[in-house]
C-alpha cells in the first residue's frame, strides 16, 4: 500500500504530459517578450542614468553673460562681476570663460576675428553654486545685476530642464513598457496553461481519478512551462544581450557627453541579468495559478 | 465484516433532466465481489462514477470507508481516490506512456520511490502476462492487452475497493474468462470488487459473488433475460439495505 506517502514529483510522472502540437511556442513567445523587455529595460536604465548625470550637471550651475558693445567696458564689468561673485557665500566657484575659447565656439557662425571686425562678443563667467536652491540663484542674480546692469544670469536648469524632463519621461515610459510586458507575459502563460490543461484534459482526468492532488497536476504544468520559459529566456536573453552590447559600443564611439551618461552600472546590469529569471519565475507562478484555478472546477 | 460502501436513497440527476439514479440503497461489505448488471442506460456507469468519486449525488447519503462522501471536502478526495482502483470501460490509458509507465502511475501519484515502483510494476506485468510488452505504447497493444494494462493500473496500489466498468466488454470470451480470474484472485486477497457487466454468464464464474441489478435507475431483484437464459441461474445473495 502506498497511502499516506508524501507525493514526490518524478521525471516519469512529468512525462504524463506529452508534447502536444505547439507546446514549445511558449519558448518563442517568452524569447520575444524577454528580448523586447530587456531592450526596454536597458534603454530605460540608460536613459535614467543620463537624466541623473544631466541633473547633476545642471544643478546649481549658472552662466553669467556680460553683453557690452565696447570691449574695455565689457572687460571692466566682467571683472567687477567676477569679484562680486567670489565674495558671495552662495558661490562655490566662479570661472571666466577665456575669450579665445569663446571666439573658437563662435567661429562657425561669425568667422575668425569676429571681435576685431567690430562684432559684439559677450564675456562669460561659469558659476558653480553651493546649492541648487532657487533662492540662491535669485540672490546671485541680484548681486550680479547690482555689479553690472549689463550682466545677465542664465541658470543651466532653465534651458536644459526640458531635456532632463524628456529623459525622465523616456525612462518612465521604459519602466511602463517593462511592467506591460510582464503583464502580457503573465497573461500569455496563463492562457497557455489553460489551453494545455484543455489539450491534456483526458490525461488530467485519469491522473485526477488516480488520486493526484491539484498541486501534483499543477506541478506537471509548472515543469513544462518552466522548461519552455527557460529555453525562451536563454534565447531571448542572449539575443538581447548581444543587441545591448552592440548599441553600447556604438554609443561609446559617439563620444557624446549626454549619451555617454547612459553607460549602465553594475547594478543596472545585475537587474537586466535578473530579468530572465524573473520571467521564468513569473511564468511558473502564472501557470500554477491558472492550473489550480481550473482544477478547482473539477470535483 | 465491515461495510465499505453504503448508499441510502441516493438520487442522481444530470442538469434538469430525469433522475438517472433514483432511491438507490445498498451496502457493500469489505472483501466481497459484486456484479452490477443492467441494460444500457440503466445507470450502471453513473452508479460507478458515484462509487469512484467522480460525481456527487443529487440527493441521499453515500458512506465510503466509514465517512460521508457527499460532504467530504474536496481536498480529501485524492486520499479517498487512492483507496479505489478504477477500470474504465474505454481503458483510458495514457497514449504516450508505455504499458509499464501507465501501470506505475498510481504509485507515482502516491509518491512511492522509483525502485519500489519498478519492482511492483515488474510483478504486475508478470501477473497480467505482459512482461515482454512493458515498453509498448497502448496503441501497439491489442484490445485485450490494453484491458489487462488498465486492470494492472487499477490494482497495483492494492486498492480497498476496485470498480470496473464493463471490463470484459471489449474482449473475446477466453480473455473475459482470464480477466475474471484476475479479478477473482484480487478479490481473494481482500479487495472489494464491483464489476459492471452485461454478461450474466460471468456471474457464475465467481462463486459467492453478489449481484446488484439496475433497471431505469432503480435497484431491483436480478432476473436474467429469458431469451439468453431459458433456465435462469439462481441469483446470488443480494445485499441491499433493508433486505
Amino acid at each position: 500500500m502506498t497511502r499516506g506517502g508524501k507525493p514526490r514529483a518524478t521525471g516519469a510522472e512529468a512525462r504524463a504530459l506529452d508534447d502536444v502540437g505547439g507546446a514549445h511556442v511558449m519558448s518563442w513567445v517568452i524569447a520575444i517578450m524577454l528580448f523586447l523587455t530587456l531592450l526596454a529595460g536597458a534603454a530605460g536604465l540608460g536613459t535614467a542614468r543620463a537624466a541623473g548625470a544631466l541633473d547633476r550637471q545642471m544643478a546649481g550651475r549658472l552662466t553669467v553673460q556680460i553683453v557690452e558693445g565696447e570691449t574695455q567696458r565689457r572687460d571692466a564689468a566682467a571683472a567687477r562681476v567676477l569679484a562680486v561673485l567670489r565674495t558671495l557665500p552662495d558661490v562655490a566657484r566662479a570661472t571666466p570663460v577665456p575669450q579665445a575659447e569663446l571666439a573658437r565656439m563662435l567661429q562657425p557662425w561669425l568667422g575668425k576675428d569676429a571681435e576685431a571686425a567690430g562684432l559684439p562678443v559677450p564675456a562669460l563667467i561659469d558659476v558653480d553654486l553651493t546649492s541648487d536652491a532657487g533662492t540662491a540663484i535669485a540672490r546671485v542674480g541680484a548681486a550680479v545685476t547690482r555689479a553690472s546692469p549689463a550682466a545677465r544670469v542664465d541658470a543651466h536648469a532653465t534651458w536644459l530642464g526640458p531635456v532632463g524632463r524628456l529623459l525622465d519621461t523616456a525612462a518612465w515610459l521604459a519602466g511602463a513598457i517593462i511592467v506591460l510586458m510582464l503583464g502580457a507575459t503573465t497573461a500569455v502563460v496563463m492562457l497557455a496553461a489553460r489551453a494545455g490543461l484543455e489539450a491534456h484534459r483526458a490525461t488530467i482526468e485519469v491522473i485526477h481519478m488516480l488520486g493526484a492532488t491539484d498541486r501534483q497536476v499543477a506541478r506537471l504544468f509548472q515543469r513544462r512551462i518552466a522548461l519552455d520559459a527557460g529555453i525562451g529566456a536563454v534565447v531571448g536573453g542572449t539575443i538581447a544581450g548581444g543587441a545591448i552590447l552592440l548599441v553600447a559600443r556604438q554609443i561609446g564611439a559617439l563620444e557624446s557627453e549626454l549619451l555617454g551618461g547612459m553607460r549602465l552600472g553594475v547594478g543596472d546590469v545585475a537587474m537586466l541579468v535578473a530579468l530572465p529569471l524573473v520571467f521564468v519565475a513569473l511564468a511558473v507562478v502564472a501557470a500554477r495559478l491558472a492550473v489550480l484555478a481550473q482544477m478547482r472546477r473539477m470535483l | 465484516m465491515a461495510n465499505i460502501v453504503q448508499f441510502e436513497n441516493v438520487g442522481l440527476r444530470y442538469g434538469a433532466g430525469e433522475e438517472t439514479l433514483c432511491d438507490v440503497s445498498f451496502t457493500l461489505r469489505s472483501g466481497q465481489f459484486y456484479f452490477l448488471t443492467g441494460a444500457s442506460g440503466a445507470g450502471k456507469t453513473s452508479l460507478l462514477r458515484l462509487l469512484y468519486l467522480s460525481q456527487r449525488p443529487s440527493r441521499g447519503i453515500i458512506r465510503l470507508f466509514g465517512e460521508d462522501a457527499v460532504i467530504l471536502p474536496r481536498d480529501r478526495l485524492p486520499g479517498f481516490r487512492r483507496r479505489i482502483g478504477v477500470v474504465f470501460q474505454d481503458f483510458r490509458l495514457i497514449p504516450h506512456l508505455s504499458a509499464a509507465d501507465n501501470i506505475a502511475l498510481p504509485l507515482r501519484v502516491a509518491g512511492m520511490a522509483e525502485s519500489e515502483i519498478a519492482r511492483a510494476v515488474r510483478e504486475m506485468l508478470a501477473w497480467i502476462g505482459l512482461s515482454e510488452r512493458a515498453g509498448a505504447r497502448p496503441a501497439t497493444l491489442s484490445g485485450g492487452e490494453q484491458q489487462r494494462v488498465a486492470i494492472a493500473r487499477a490494482v497495483i496500489a492494492r486498492p480497498e475497493l476496485l470498480v470496473a466498468d464493463e471490463p470484459t466488454g471489449n474482449v473475446d470470451p477466453v480473455m473475459a474468462e482470464r480477466l475474471i480470474h484476475l479479478f477473482n484472485s484480487l478479490h481473494r486477497l481482500g479487495t472489494t470488487v464491483v464489476m459492471a457487466t452485461h454478461d450474466w454468464h460471468l456471474i457464475d464464474r465467481v462463486p459467492g459473488a453478489h449481484h446488484l441489478h439496475l433497471e431505469g435507475g432503480r435497484l431491483v431483484d436480478p432476473e436474467p433475460p429469458e431469451a439468453a437464459f431459458p433456465a435462469p441461474p439462481p441469483p446470488s445473495t443480494i445485499v441491499r439495505s433493508g433486505l
